[in-house]
């Protein structure tokens, strides 16, 4: 095992149909977030959606982000639908 | 200043909050959105409304700071509730204060418009027959990006 670990969230439609709010995950071998993204829709079944036809915001540490940004240790990625508040 | 809570806010009271801005002041634009009947389905009966927490502050943060750039901005207010809400519900308030009126239109405006396409806030509708998380609309998109011409 290894202490190289992300936190990783979900929000809303994503966080009920994946049943899952939060994960901790083990990032050796991962350079950008859309590399985490594309090893959790890998998973497949709900989790298929995270790299399907209906977009899927990023932030990390809580400020957006494009799936090519670098991702460290110790970082709060977030992934969750286009925002609808006001 | 920027609340983000469950409970109820009096716009009556933030108004008066706001005219406490100083004799530079002469103008205030405030907007408040309430929980309407129909939205992407019809015979909404409620809202629930879920945010990033702490990210959801620190981006409206960024909008007042973005508005009192653009802008003469001399005090701005946000609340946004989230949780259950029921039809009529007060949602959000915005109010600026600012000398003169095109730039307290404006800065509530663009924080309005800007708050809807980019702080973490979801809506789910809630009717007879079921929910439904709300999507978002090419217009409210639209209605951001036209701030950045």
């Amino acid at each position: 095992m290894t202490d190289k670990t992300v936190t990783v969230r979900f929000f809303a439609r994503l966080r009920e149909e994946l049943g899952t709010e939060q994960l901790t995950l083990a990032i050796s071998g991962h350079q950008t977030v859309g590399d985490l993204l594309a090893e959790l829709a890998g998973r497949g079944g709900p989790w298929a959606q995270l790299q399907g036809d209906q977009p899927v915001m990023i932030a990390i540490n809580q400020a957006m982000a494009k799936s090519s940004a670098p991702i460290r240790a110790g970082d709060e990625v977030a992934f969750f639908p286009p925002v609808t508040g006001g | 200043m920027i609340s983000i809570q469950t409970e109820d806010f009096d716009a009556g009271a933030e108004y008066l909050a706001l005219r406490d801005s100083g004799a530079g002041t002469g103008a205030i634009a405030s907007f408040t959105g309430l929980v309407r009947d129909s939205g992407d389905t019809q015979d909404v009966s409620g809202l629930f409304l879920e945010h990033y927490p702490g990210m959801t502050e620190q981006v409206i943060a960024s909008l007042i700071e973005e508005a009192s750039q653009r802008w003469d901005v001399r005090k701005a207010r946000v609340i946004h509730r989230v949780g259950q809400l029921q039809l009529q519900d007060q949602i959000v308030f915005v109010g600026v204060c600012s000398a003169h009126r095109a730039d307290a239109f404006a800065a509530c405006q663009f924080i309005m418009d800007a708050l809807k396409t980019s702080a973490p806030f979801w809506k789910k509708e809630l009717s007879e027959t079921g929910e439904h998380w709300v999507e978002q609309k090419a217009s409210d998109v639209a209605r951001g990006e036209a701030w950045n011409k």
